[in-house]
């Protein structure tokens, strides 16, 4: 995983609910390919337009949003299919960081993964956000700081927000889940023994 | 100890306390896909480790196959590497793969409830978002990340956080016409697609009690689509006769040690829920979506909402919905011309979604302009379908009857619905692009495609 402590820059504000992840990279995209090179696919039916030049209408496209790494929602963020891909395909595009009322709780945990934080914040906070940043697009910049637990928006308001520490540790050192169970490897080993006995029906239906 | 069926699982296969409401859970049974499965089991290999419990994983590949008669894996010959590498890591593994052709195989989420290996009280994972459709047997069955599932694969366990809980109790005599599929279509339209987000949905009341276990996978399988963990129902005697005697169900003297443990499952009667809703069936109509998100729903009778219905945050959202579906505001739902016709999916694709199609076809045949297709949703389905004559009632009605597979549903198989087609589907997800660049999803239950099919546009099921 990507460590992540901070990033900067001009919001993008796609203040649209339901964004799911089909939206953000299409399936056809993740037949056969891996983690990387999906930056180009995502969004990618929004995005282009059919002679595949950028789509000026897609705000992400436009001058002082392309490339930038945090991107605003609205509600319910990453809806729908599991695909990890969703995550590949926005870090690829230069997203570090998704602002948003509420997000899918698959791509919520796929995005503790990988190095892309998702922040919760309430939605007229996100919306200060977008308007502050739309006031003066070139200049606005906004802040979030996963140390401090902070976003500061581009008057200077600075908004908590809330991450559990488990998470933003792991995050903050670009750590896996893996190595951290396996140090509980006593107590999965334990818990199997046990409920081989209690539960025995669970276990020989499979042998 | 708030008594739901829920925290009950959780707590039993909780094996540590990670503090901030994680816990790490046990999984009892674990399912790969080709999409995922054989990269993730690839990705373990690459981190010097094995499959912790090889027994417990069961490969089905479902997604990246075709769905054509006569379809081999080359027929998509992107899928077919795809499940070359899901063989063989599962071979190199030790995991039990249900080959396509071979019994047993067919979309995931069908397969682990025919197989009977998804048993009450079990807690289960996969990498695909519809694993909540196995909550309808009363197991703790939810969709995790590709990630996650290298996670859960070296470690047969997965750090999640426990979300609330959520109740819908669907009270009353169902109305005619009105399917599993409309009652959490119904439901979605009335809570919110992100009213589940971060609960585990349990399903109950008189009408949830007297549904046939297929019909619960099917009210469990959307729940992801009210953005919730899971969906479960209470397990009871329906549950039990339909396990008994399935290929990984308990036997004999196991069978009775099950059997004993399945009836502790179901949560208590005054157990408390962090949300509680109820919805009177008398109410109930057939549904049909209208836009790109599957809260976006009406009965069959209804219009399509204008701006003014709606409130001013979201009329973008409106009008963005409504200019990709190509449809206009304040317009009847009915009499939509309709150019496609999907039945299959993990949500409607079983015997008794097969059987409630044919049942409206009648001996009549589809609008000639439409494409019907009936797509089984496993090998076992699409056998006892063909022992019944179903597919002879298909095909004389114009239907296409192909082969087992997630096919139209995610279209990852290489089959999709043109651009700017309509498409009703029996599916789950009506976003934009799911079925194909530019195809138009309109969400319904088997009975209602069947009757689109026979009149070219979307109708009342209850007039056919």
């Amino acid at each position: 995983m990507e460590a992540f402590r901070i990033v900067e820059g001009t919001a993008i504000p796609l203040m649209e609910a339901n964004v799911d992840t089909d939206v953000i990279i299409p399936i056809q995209r993740l037949v056969g390919s891996g983690r990387e090179g999906l930056g180009e696919f995502a969004f990618e039916r929004r995005r282009y337009l059919p002679d595949r030049s950028d789509n000026p209408d897609f705000i992400p496209n436009q001058g002082p949003y392309k490339g930038s790494g945090i991107l605003l929602a609205d509600e319910n963020f990453g809806c729908g299919s599991s695909r990890e891909g969703a995550v590949w395909a926005l870090m690829g595009m230069g997203v570090r960081c998704v602002i948003a009322p509420s997000f899918g709780d698959i791509f919520f945990s796929n995005c503790f993964q990988n190095g892309l934080l998702p922040v919760r914040l309430p939605i007229e906070a996100i919306r200060r956000i977008a308007e502050q940043t739309e006031e003066s697009p070139g200049n606005a910049r906004t802040t979030v700081d996963l140390e401090r637990k902070v976003v500061i928006t581009p008057r200077g308001e600075t908004i908590p927000f809330a991450v559990d520490d488990r998470k933003r540790e792991a995050m903050l050192d670009g750590l896996d889940d893996i190595s951290l169970t396996l140090k509980q490897a006593d107590a999965i080993a334990a818990w199997r023994e046990q409920d081989r006995t209690e539960r025995n029906w669970a276990w020989e239906s499979v042998v | 100890m708030s008594g739901t069926m829920f925290d009950r699982i959780w707590d039993s296969h909780a094996i540590a306390d990670l503090g901030e409401g994680w816990s790490l859970l046990y999984l009892d049974r674990l399912l790969v896909h080709d999409l995922s499965g054989g990269r993730a089991m690839r990705e373990l290999a690459e981190k010097g480790r094995r499959v912790a419990e090889p027994n417990k994983v069961f490969a089905v590949p479902d997604h990246a196959i075709s769905s054509a008669p006569g379809r081999t894996e080359h027929t998509y010959p992107k899928g077919a590497a795809l499940l070359a590498s899901l063989r063989e890591r599962s071979k190199a593994e030790g995991v039990r793969i249900f080959d396509i052709g071979t019994p047993g195989n067919g979309i995931v989420h069908v397969v682990g409830p025919e197989q009977g290996i998804v048993l009450p009280g079990l807690t289960l994972a996969c990498g695909d978002s519809h694993t909540c459709t196995n909550g309808g047997m009363g197991a703790l069955a939810f969709g995790i990340g590709s990630s996650e599932l290298v996670h859960a694969l070296a470690t047969q366990t997965v750090p999640q956080r426990r979300p609330g809980t959520f109740r819908i109790r669907y009270e009353g005599v169902r109305p005619a016409g009105v399917t599993a599929k409309d009652m959490i279509l119904a439901a979605i339209g009335r809570f919110g697609a992100a009213a589940g987000t971060g609960m585990a949905m349990e399903y109950a009341g008189s009408a949830v009690r007297a549904m046939s276990v297929e019909e619960r996978l099917t009210l469990c399988n959307l729940s992801i689509e009210m953005g919730a963990k899971t969906g479960m129902v209470a397990p009871d005697d329906t549950t039990f006769e339909y396990l008994a005697g399935r290929p990984f169900a308990p036997k004999g003297a196991t069978w009775d040690a099950a059997l004993a443990d399945w009836r502790k499952v179901p949560s208590d009667p005054g157990a408390r829920f962090t949300r509680d809703e109820a919805i009177d069936m008398a109410e109930l109509a057939p549904q049909i979506t209208w836009g790109t998100s599957p809260e976006m729903v009406s009965d069959v009778t209804g219009h399509v909402p204008t701006l003014e219905d709606t409130v001013p945050s979201r009329r973008a959202g409106l009008e963005a919905a409504l200019r990709y579906m190509g449809l206009e505001p304040g317009q009847k739902i009915a009499g939509t011309k309709v150019d496609w016709v999907f039945i299959g999916s993990c949500t409607n694709s079983r015997l008794s979604d097969l059987r409630a199609a044919a049942e409206v076809l009648k001996g009549r045949k589809k609008a000639e302009h439409v494409t019907a297709w009936v797509v089984p949703g496993s090998e076992q389905v699409k056998a006892d379908a063909e022992a019944e004559g179903l597919h002879h009632r298909f095909r004389e009605a114009g239907f296409e009857w192909r082969e087992p597979g997630c096919a139209l549903c995610v279209a990852a198989n290489g089959e999709t619905v043109p651009s700017g087609a309509r498409c009703v589907s029996t599916s789950n997800r009506n976003f934009v692009g799911r079925q194909g660049t530019g195809a138009r999803t309109h969400l319904a239950s088997p009975a209602m495609a069947a009757a689109a099919a026979l009149a070219g546009a979307i109708v009342d099921v209850r007039s056919y």
